[in-house]
């Protein structure tokens, strides 16, 4: 009796629910972002918050990893059947997920104005032959980070302008024993390490992939590994920068203890927040440096995007959130900490004011930025070459060696 | 209660649990051999039949050669250290003394925290920068100048070591001191009487109460060491150089961020059947001793 009941009510229940929801016309859709870096999980959240607040029918439901885990967490839920209905994604991945199928074609949905109006270079992040597999979220490109006061006090007048001159400042300061090793980067064997030596390839104006086969193991390629080596070897480079991923470098750099660091424009609002960082105030950015008769300076791509999974249920919905994330509106707003993606903030002093420095930095830098290779093998090809990397930087084996055991085992 | 219907009856209370295995264990198993024969991916289609072309192709590779000899030294140095450290841990618990019992329970806090928290604990302590490690070996002026512990490939597998066995250490301290509390107080004292010193009443009166349990303890550590994965995920990702990169971190790098699903069975499966081996080992090793001890 007392269970026929339950069951009763229990039935009662469910139908109440289904019927509520339907009532509502309610759409949940799962999200997947990156929990560090350029926005900061706060942010994410009140954008969300004005999102559904314009759109009470849609539901967002927030998930948060560290860049570390993003893609195997993305492939591990598509190979899963699905989950989630929007995916952050790194510029690295549009070849892999488009071959695979992991995210739409979205093409069609793409306006002609919004064509017109993001950075040309922006879209790179975003395209796999010909095709938009979803919007730039994230512009971001590594920039080069000066300690203002240690430099006037070893009486350096402007930043380097090229990555040798970089050298003779560093050394200039730590011979006048302002710092034992001057300069921090993010040297762990993760894509982080792939990030600097990207740039350093562009300086040098050398090639990942040419024709379908590597082309890292000479010239431009070869040139940038050989760059870091000597610097590491010199003691002018931070030591533990082999272990270090980006936000290792902030904590050196906001500590005081880095002249020069490579990173993310993140970097910049952060290390001027005299609530965490010892160098508020004397933070200097410039675009990374060149290479005397090759370029005048040099950018990784390391923008990501947002995109629709081939999974979802509700992918009006989801491209609905993805526009209202990625529109002008919202991308001025949170400037701070991730520049936008429309060519025409630049000149909205909404956007500029209190950061022309990283301004001016962007003009060059994002003009400049190189793309890491497009290729479905992708993440093999960035494992032998952060092991190649830390080979040489250890000492075990030469740049030469290190790079021709990374194009064999590159998977191409 | 004849024998015969006991066994139906224990065979039917079993039977829920044997479904669920099947579910659970079995099923996976057979579908992950199948898979390692095959050449697919891990999203897309189900890939071509290759035969035992991926187990070849691995056992060859001197990559896998090499996380071979890294994972059987972390696993046998770790395990052989959580041992010693462990029942040296009981010994000391099971004596009288104040304050025992908040020792005992400040013990199990290690081994109670998520792998992941302890693996971040451990990488604050070993900072190359800021860690606590470096500032009490300078100030201790055994150090002259800060290292980078988790960044050199001669230090970091031990470094991860270390972390390891801090975390599991208490679980074989935990088993020897249930272990030593079943060891009869009139033996003890009679062995006093007989004058024999500390260490021989551990080797002829102690150690025989312990060896049983501290096999069990022996495999189940051997077992989580050699498959290890979170801890060393956490700390170096494998590195610097690879040298801390184990099977376990192999297998997800070849099944998951590669994408080659069959590859990545047949390493999975050439692990299960090493821990196999491993296990039926011990098992034996465990009958024999417990043969002789009785």
């Amino acid at each position: 009796m007392l269970k026929s009941l339950n069951k009763t009510l229990l039935g009662a229940a469910l139908i109440g629910v289904s019927f509520a929801s339907h009532a509502l016309a309610e759409t949940t859709i799962n999200a997947l972002f990156m929990a560090q870096a350029a926005y900061s999980e706060a942010d994410v959240r009140a954008m969300t918050d004005a999102f559904t607040k314009a759109n009470p029918d849609v539901k967002v439901n927030l998930e948060f990893v560290p860049y570390e885990g993003l893609h195997d967490k993305t492939v591990l839920a598509q190979g899963s059947g699905g989950g989630y209905d929007v995916v952050l994604f790194d510029v690295i991945w549009p070849a892999e997920y488009a071959t695979n199928k992991v995210l739409v074609d979205v093409s069609s949905r793409m306006s002609d104005d919004t064509k017109k109006n993001v950075l040309p270079g922006a879209w790179t992040t975003v395209q796999y032959d010909g095709k938009y597999y979803g919007m730039p979220w994230i512009l971001d490109t590594k920039y080069l980070f000066y300690n203002k006061e240690i430099l006037e006090k070893a009486g350096i007048k402007t930043p380097p302008k090229t990555w040798d001159e970089l050298n003779e400042q560093a050394k200039t300061i730590k011979d006048k024993g302002l710092l034992a090793t001057p300069i921090a980067w993010s040297w762990s064997q993760a894509e982080a390490a792939i990030c600097d030596y990207a740039t350093l390839v562009s300086a040098y104006k050398g090639d990942f992939i040419k024709d379908g086969k590597p082309d890292f193991q000479t010239g431009g390629g070869l040139d940038a590994l050989k760059y870091m080596v000597t610097s590491y070897k010199s003691g002018l480079t931070n030591p533990n920068s082999k272990e270090f991923l980006e936000e290792d470098v902030r904590k050196v750099f906001e500590n005081g203890d880095a002249a020069f660091a490579l990173n993310w424009t993140y970097m910049y609002n952060m290390a001027n927040d005299p609530k965490d960082s010892k160098v508020a105030g004397k933070v200097g950015v410039v675009p990374a440096p060149g290479v005397a008769g090759k370029s005048d300076a040099s950018a990784v791509n390391g923008s990501m995007g947002l995109g629709i999974t081939s999974a979802s249920k509700h992918p009006d919905e989801a491209w609905k959130y993805i526009s209202f994330m990625t529109s002008q509106a919202t991308q001025n707003q949170y400037a701070k900490l991730s520049l936008p993606i429309w060519a025409s903030s630049y000149s909205d002093p909404a956007v500029t004011k209190g950061q022309e420095e990283l301004i001016a930095a962007a003009k060059v830098g994002l003009a400049a930025m190189y793309p890491r290779p497009t290729t479905p093998k992708y993440q093999e090809l960035s494992t032998a070459l952060q092991q190649a990397i830390q080979e040489s930087l250890l000492g075990q084996s030469s740049p030469e060696d290190a790079l021709k055991s990374a194009a064999q085992n590159s998977g191409l | 209660m004849s024998g015969t219907s006991m066994t139906t009856r224990a065979w039917f209370l079993m039977l829920p649990l044997l479904v669920v295995m099947v579910a659970v264990i079995g099923w996976p198993l057979v579908d992950t051999v199948g898979l390692s024969f095959t050449d697919a991916k891990l999203v897309g289609t189900g890939g071509n039949f290759v035969g035992i072309d991926n187990y070849a192709k691995m056992l060859a590779n001197s990559n896998f050669q090499r996380t071979l000899i890294t994972t059987a030294w972390f696993a046998i140095v770790s395990v052989a250290a959580e041992m010693v450290l462990g029942v040296l841990a009981a010994l000391l618990l099971n004596q009288d003394f104040k304050g025992r019992g908040v020792l005992r329970a400040l013990m199990i806090l290690p081994w109670a925290l998520p792998t992941v928290v302890n693996a971040t604990l451990w990488r604050l302590i070993y900072n190359p920068e800021y860690g606590a490690l470096n500032a009490a070996l300078t100030q201790l002026g055994l150090l002259d100048a800060y290292r980078s512990w988790l960044g050199e490939p001669g230090t970091a597998l031990t470094a991860l070591i270390v972390a390891d066995c801090w975390k599991n250490f208490p679980l074989v301290a935990l088993i020897a001191l249930a272990a030593l509390q079943a060891v009869p107080r009139d033996i003890t004292a009679a062995s006093l009487v007989d004058g024999a010193g500390p260490f021989k009443r551990f080797r002829f009166v102690i150690l025989p109460y312990l060896v049983g349990p501290l096999m069990v303890a022996l495999v189940l550590r051997t077992i989580e060491a050699f498959k290890v994965f979170d801890i060393i995920w956490v700390m170096t990702r494998g590195g610097p150089a690879n040298s801390t990169r184990t099977l376990s971190i192999l297998v997800y790098q070849e099944a998951f961020s590669f994408q080659r699903a069959g590859s990545g069975a047949s390493l999975a499966l050439i692990v299960t059947l090493l821990v196999t081996v491993l296990a039926a080992a011990y098992a034996a090793l465990v009958r024999k001793t417990a043969g002789s001890a009785t």
